[in-house]
């Protein structure tokens, strides 16, 4: 007279069941498919024939693509080059679809110009990329920068890079630092005290994490690079002083040429390597330095960025 | 044992968006069918009868009380096997032909190979649907849906059968058909139960009835003394213009038209009347007992001066 | 498999084929015969591309439309025209009658997209005659199309033993559109905290993933399609059917057939 107990007893127990091994099973299917939705942007020949499809709908489109790569680039599965193959047509029919998200291009300058094993080693997709958002967002200072940016890294191209952070200086709202690197760009080109202005600009007005990690990357790297500079001539100095090399960090502090033990922006000492190099502790951790690493060193491939901000 | 026994048998229905209001279907039935009659439920649209047929098949769930089918509950298989269902209109499945629905049914009902399609055969030659036996039901008349729907009811020879107004919407003689059927299943020893509102359906075919209304049981009993509860009337039939004072004063209601005159009188005052239509030689043409539908009968149950005599509170 | 459940799904099978359903497969026909003449015409490198994908986008859409349509009026039909009940009038359960439903409406798309297929490799034949190696993809997709339609039929089932056809339409349909940015609702929800992210999280794994079962632009580049993936996919939908179902069969155990 009543709903039968066993059936329902039995229909639940299955549910449940079911319930939970779908679950189990969804996780590992997503685990094979990880960027299988990404890998269809390289199928997809055409921005234009996107924005047709979705029907009126592309700025939402544009969030899922976006979404996606955010999802993606931030698995640590794929590595290297392989890793950033997407990345180009990614952002072309992201921005093709919504061309004021700013997010896209500071990624794009940032990661596309970049050489591997950061980035997709496309500076002229960047410039691209950059001068069509300039041309859809005309009033946005930060694509200035964005392009600048590249332009002095990566092409080295520093005549172009000084009339971008120019051209970007004179718009409403503008950073102080835009006016400043466009006057540094003639006497300091090239140098360190430039490249740490440009790293802590972007350090400073990016929005995206990941950028802000490699920023503090870059600013660590030349802090390194300064260090390493610094800490030869002490040791040269030394060497001419006394005749020979110092054995120790100690031996140059008794010596008055050293303060204190120095050590690097992760917190460990220099090492003082017996032919009076210097070389860091931990140089896996330390990615984009040029100096302090030992010979023969090959740096991992896809560079260990800080987590913390 | 009793074929059928219900044992308070109730149901109230949540209406409402938010399941609130109560809606009361069916007040606590008791009722009792023995095997082997034809015992017809009675009661005026909305009175509970389909509910309580609902209920006994399993399909609704009783607020309250149980059930019991030739001894066993509702709901136990080997119980299912014993009975047959007729639902109230039923439309079937268009796209089927009669033979294809009754071997269908048959595989539902577990009949296998040989015997089914025997059976299948037998069926429609008893409810004369042999000659539509490959034609699809969307092109049945609503008197052959009927019979159809009696020989899926049928088919797998259970002990008792229910129909839900199994004469409902059928011309006169289709009625007859489905009353001659259910005569032939009583026969066979069958204890058919069946809902009507039609008294004349009742009359005719029904050992015992019981009658319901708004949900609650009013009378069981045997037909003839129920119908003669609600016979109680006489219409008799003179030629003229002329009534009687003596007729009046008897209580009884002429009415004259053209050249006749008829007057109801209660039967109790029959032989009174006769009298009084001699004394004045009148001519008696006929005399016909009255029948009070159902409706007027719950309408003199709730009117205590009571207009049809006999009627009990 | 009690026979009843059998025969409760051969009947089915047969109500849609008697509803003339297997048209949709004229329309199929004309659809691609058309699509790849004109592929044929063009001749621009891409045809196999154009036809594979136009194929087996075209057998998913015919084939959730179907399974909608009918899935939501399995229940609701037979209660309409009271045949529902001289069917639980006979010794047969109302589980019985929902799982046997369930397989003849997943019997009639697998036969359908069996011919629909076979559509699609004609059509294949004409623009490139000559097997490769990675036609065989094409199969796995077809399954996996399957499995999505196993996946929609329970979730129309599950409406349909409690609410109308037009919302039962609604809502599968809505979980369809859904469950094909599954994923990215998944990425969504990690992007949220607290309360929204568990909230998005649960929704996420609970609506039907389309998507992971969607490998048409894959295998449309001739990419191949890992079996581990096959087998995971395969695992997923049963247990996900067999939930819908489950809950398909509490409801209407409980509902009283007015």
């Amino acid at each position: 007279m009543k709903p039968s107990p066993r059936v329902t007893a039995g229909a639940t127990l299955l549910l449940l069941t079911s319930m939970v091994l779908s679950v189990l099973l969804l996780r590992q299917v997503d685990r094979l498919r990880a960027g299988a939705t990404l890998q269809e942007v390289l199928y997809l020949s055409s921005p234009k024939a996107i924005k047709r499809l979705s029907l009126g709908y592309s700025g939402l489109v544009a969030d899922i693509y976006w979404t996606r790569a955010v999802q993606y680039f931030g698995n640590k599965h794929h590595t290297g080059e392989e890793h950033y193959k997407l990345l180009a047509p990614l952002l072309e029919i992201t921005t093709a679809l919504d061309p004021k998200l700013r997010v896209a291009y500071e990624y794009g300058s940032n990661f596309l110009a970049a050489p591997p094993a950061l980035g997709a080693g496309m500076p002229q997709e960047a410039i691209r990329l950059i001068q069509f958002g300039i041309r859809n967002n005309p009033d946005q200072w930060h694509l200035y920068y964005d392009l600048g940016f590249v332009y002095y890294l990566e092409l080295k191209d520093y005549v172009a890079a000084a009339k971008a952070f120019e051209a970007g200086s004179r718009l409403p709202n503008a950073h102080p630092f835009m006016k400043l690197m466009a006057g540094n760009m003639a006497q300091h080109a090239g140098d360190y005290q430039m490249a740490r202005m440009l790293w802590t600009a972007t350090y400073e007005s990016a929005t995206e994490k990941v950028v802000r990690a490699n920023a503090k990357a870059h600013l660590r790297a030349i802090t390194v690079d300064q260090d390493v500079i610094a800490l030869d001539d002490v040791v040269a100095k030394y060497r001419d002083e006394t005749g020979h090399l110092p054995n120790s960090f100690s031996e140059l502090m008794s010596a008055g040429l050293l303060r204190g033990l120095p050590l690097d922006p992760l917190g460990h000492p220099y090492v003082l390597v017996s032919d009076g190099s210097i070389e860091v502790n931990d140089p896996d951790n330390l990615p984009f330095i040029q100096k302090g690493t030992p010979p023969g060193y090959v740096p991992p491939s896809s560079p260990h960025l800080p987590t913390s901000d | 044992m009793a074929a059928i026994e219900i044992l308070g048998l109730e149901k109230t229905y949540s209406v409402g968006f938010w399941r609130k209001r109560p809606k009361l279907a069916l007040k606590p039935l008791h009722l009792a069918v023995e095997e082997g009659e034809i015992f017809g439920f009675l009661g005026p649209n909305g009175a509970g009868k389909t509910t309580t047929l609902k209920m006994l098949m399993g399909l609704v769930y009783p607020s309250g009380g149980s059930a019991r089918i030739l001894g066993k509950a509702i709901n136990d298989p080997e119980m299912k096997a014993q009975i047959g269902f007729l639902p109230e209109q039923p439309y079937f499945y268009d796209y089927l032909t009669g033979r294809e629905l009754l071997e269908y049914y048959g595989q539902l009902s577990g009949l296998s190979g040989k015997d089914r399609s025997r059976r299948v055969g037998d069926m429609l030659n008893r409810v004369g649907l042999r000659d539509a036996a490959d034609v699809q039901l969307r092109k049945f008349s609503k008197g052959m849906l009927q019979r159809i729907g009696i020989a899926q009811s049928i088919l797998h020879d259970p002990r008792v059968v229910v129909f839900d107004e199994p004469m409902s919407g059928l011309d006169p003689m289709g009625r007859r058909e489905v009353r001659d059927l259910m005569e032939q299943l009583k026969h066979e020893g069958k204890t058919v139960f069946f809902s009507t509102h039609i008294l004349a359906d009742a009359e005719a075919l029904c050992d015992r009835v019981a009658i319901i209304h708004l949900g609650e049981l009013h009378r069981v009993g045997a037909v003839a003394e129920i119908t003669s509860d609600l016979c109680a009337r006489v219409e008799l039939v003179w030629p003229g213009k002329t009534v009687p004072a003596s007729m009046k004063a008897l209580g009884a209601e002429c009415r004259v038209s053209g050249d006749t005159v008829r007057a109801v009188i209660s039967k109790a005052n029959q032989d009174a009347a006769l009298e009084v239509l001699r004394r004045e030689r009148l001519h008696l043409v006929s005399l016909t007992p009255v029948r009070a539908s159902l409706e007027e009968y719950f309408v003199a149950q709730l009117n205590p001066n009571g207009v049809a005599a006999g009627a009990r509170a | 498999m009690s026979p009843r459940i059998i025969h409760i799904a051969l009947n089915t099978f047969r109500e849609a084929v008697r509803d003339r359903v297997l048209y949709n497969l004229i329309a199929f026909a004309l659809l691609m015969s058309g699509g790849a003449v004109l592929v044929g015409q063009i001749s621009i490198d891409i045809e196999r591309l154009v036809v594979i994908n136009l194929g087996l986008t075209a057998v998913s859409l015919f084939g959730v439309v179907i399974a909608i349509f009918i899935g939501i009026g399995l229940v609701s039909k037979e209660i309409e025209r009271r045949t529902l009940y001289t069917v639980l009038s006979r010794p047969v359960h109302r589980w019985e009658f929902i799982a046997g439903k369930f397989f003849g409406l997943a019997g009639t798309l697998v036969v359908n997209t069996l011919l629909m297929a076979a559509g699609v490799f004609v059509a294949l034949w004409y623009v490139s005659p000559h097997l490769q190696k990675s036609d065989v993809w094409l199969l796995v997709a077809l399954y996996f199309i399957v499995l999505q339609f196993l996946v929609i039929t329970s979730l129309a089932l599950l409406f349909s033993s409690f609410s109308s056809p037009l919302l039962s339409a609604v809502f599968a349909f809505s979980l369809f559109a859904i469950g094909s940015f599954a994923e990215d609702l998944r990425g969504f929800a990690g992007m949220t905290h607290g309360v929204e992210r568990w909230l998005a999280t649960a929704a996420a794994y609970l609506v039907p993933n389309i998507s992971a079962l969607n490998v048409i632009s894959q295998v449309a580049h001739e990419q191949p399609v890992s079996g581990q993936l096959a087998l995971y996919n395969t695992g997923y939908a049963l247990f996900y059917s067999a939930m819908a179902l489950c809950g398909a069969v509490l409801i209407f155990e409980r509902r009283d057939l007015k």
